[in-house]
């Protein structure tokens, strides 16, 4: 036993490496703090899941000008996430603080 | 303008009005502003009938809800806010909330909002939307609760003591960098409601963002209200109050008086002061001057009188 132990945990870690690997490929993330979307623009593969995470004082929204997707207020600490599954461009707007945009480009 | 000896005993008058808070009282008459400092007010209780009876409240920005440092018990301010207006020897007719009753939209805020609301001796209250208080995905939570007085539109009118109250929402149809707006159909509406009224009749006009621009880079403004401004300006009294700013600012031009109230939450900066208009924190003995309410006191026939009260 105690000499597979390092086996299973490096398999383990092996396995966790690969689904961080291939979950960073699909995932992106847009900070927001000071009353800005870090980055501003963000380009990301289709299939991408985007993570707005809130790490303001203030909480704000994620509003899609199209429609498309739109948050609940975000609280300080809060996140919320959207999948995109399509190319495109697509403009986003905090409707609390409607001087916060920022674009996703799905490639 | 009032004379010297009626400033005078307008400012005894006003003194007892002061309700344990220092403040600035303001009567206006023919548009022009009188400022008149609490602090040095006598109080003088036969003068006080003068000044006639409170018309309203107004309560703006309790974001029930926030837990920030900035004050971790904004319920608490709310009820100390509530004892103020209770308090007073006459108690207004109407409370007008100027919107952010809640801080994220929840329904458990709203109704603990209500439920302190309900602590009110005055029992009837008038609301607009803030934009903290439509930050829900569906929009919904607000208007199921306060909807009813304007169909949903968030917008209505209704007279009150001979004058005619316009509640405006431009927190809605926000655009993107921009101001607040009230849209095309919300001035089409105001344009039919104040119609056919008298020029005589004092209005009061009250949103949750400024109606004028106070400081367009935070976006303490409404990008469309040259267009109401033009639909007001006939009229001798216009009160103009928003909230949104969490201070005090105003100013007056011709006949229309712009003022914004206090929350009774947290103070923000003053416009342009850090990286945006977030909590101000302040040392915990200086927040409860930063707090407050607004009284409006009908002075005389067509001149209406405004009382910043701070709960210390």
């Amino acid at each position: 036993m105690r000499a597979k132990t390092p086996t299973i945990a490096a398999l383990l870690a092996t396995t966790l490496l690969a689904c961080q690997a291939s979950l960073a490929a699909l995932s992106g993330q847009v900070v927001i703090k000071d009353f800005m979307f870090v980055p501003t623009t963000l380009t990301v593969k289709a299939g991408t899941t985007v993570t707005w995470a809130n790490q303001d004082e203030e909480p704000h929204t994620v509003y899609s000008d199209t429609g498309l997707f739109r948050s609940s207020a975000i609280d300080t600490g809060e996140a919320f996430s959207f999948r995109f599954d399509t190319p495109g461009t697509y403009h986003f707007v905090c409707t609390i603080h409607p001087r916060m945009v920022g674009t996703i480009v799905v490639e | 303008m009032a004379d010297q000896k009626q400033l005078h005993t307008r400012r005894a008058a006003l003194g007892c009005m002061a309700f344990g808070g220092a403040g600035t009282l303001f009567a206006i008459a023919g548009g022009v502003l009188t400022p008149i400092d609490l602090a040095v007010a006598a109080a003088s209780p036969s003068a006080l009938a003068r000044v006639g009876k409170p018309l309203f409240v107004q309560i703006s920005d309790t974001h029930i809800g926030f837990n920030k440092d900035a004050n971790p018990d904004v319920s608490g301010t709310l009820a100390r806010s509530i004892d103020l207006v209770n308090a007073m020897s006459e108690q207004p007719a109407l409370i007008i909330h100027t919107g952010d009753i809640t801080h994220l939209s929840r329904p458990a805020e709203f109704d603990t909002a209500r439920q302190l609301f309900s602590r009110l001796r005055a029992t009837e209250m008038h609301t607009v939307p803030g934009e903290h208080d439509t930050s829900d995905a569906g929009v919904t939570e607000y208007f199921s609760r306060f909807g009813q007085a304007s169909d949903n539109r968030g917008y209505y009118s209704f007279d009150h003591g001979g004058v005619h109250f316009v509640g405006l929402v431009n927190v809605l149809r926000f655009r993107p960098g921009g101001l607040g707006t009230l849209g095309d159909e919300q001035l089409a509406w105001v344009t039919a409601d104040l119609k056919g009224r008298s020029s005589s009749t004092p209005l009061v006009v009250f949103a949750h963002m400024p109606l004028w621009t106070i400081y367009e880079p935070w976006g303490w403004g409404t990008g469309d209200s040259g267009a109401l401004m033009d639909q007001l300006r006939r009229f001798g009294s216009v009160s103009v109050l928003n909230g949104h700013i969490h201070q005090i600012v105003q100013k007056v031009e011709g006949n229309i008086r712009f003022h914004t109230a206090r929350s009774t939450a947290y103070p923000q900066p003053e416009a342009g002061v850090g990286s945006g208009p977030g909590p101000l924190k302040v040392p915990a003995e200086e927040l409860a001057r930063m707090l407050g309410v607004t009284s409006v006191t009908e002075t005389r026939h067509h001149a209406l009188g405004l009382t910043d009260t701070t709960l210390a």
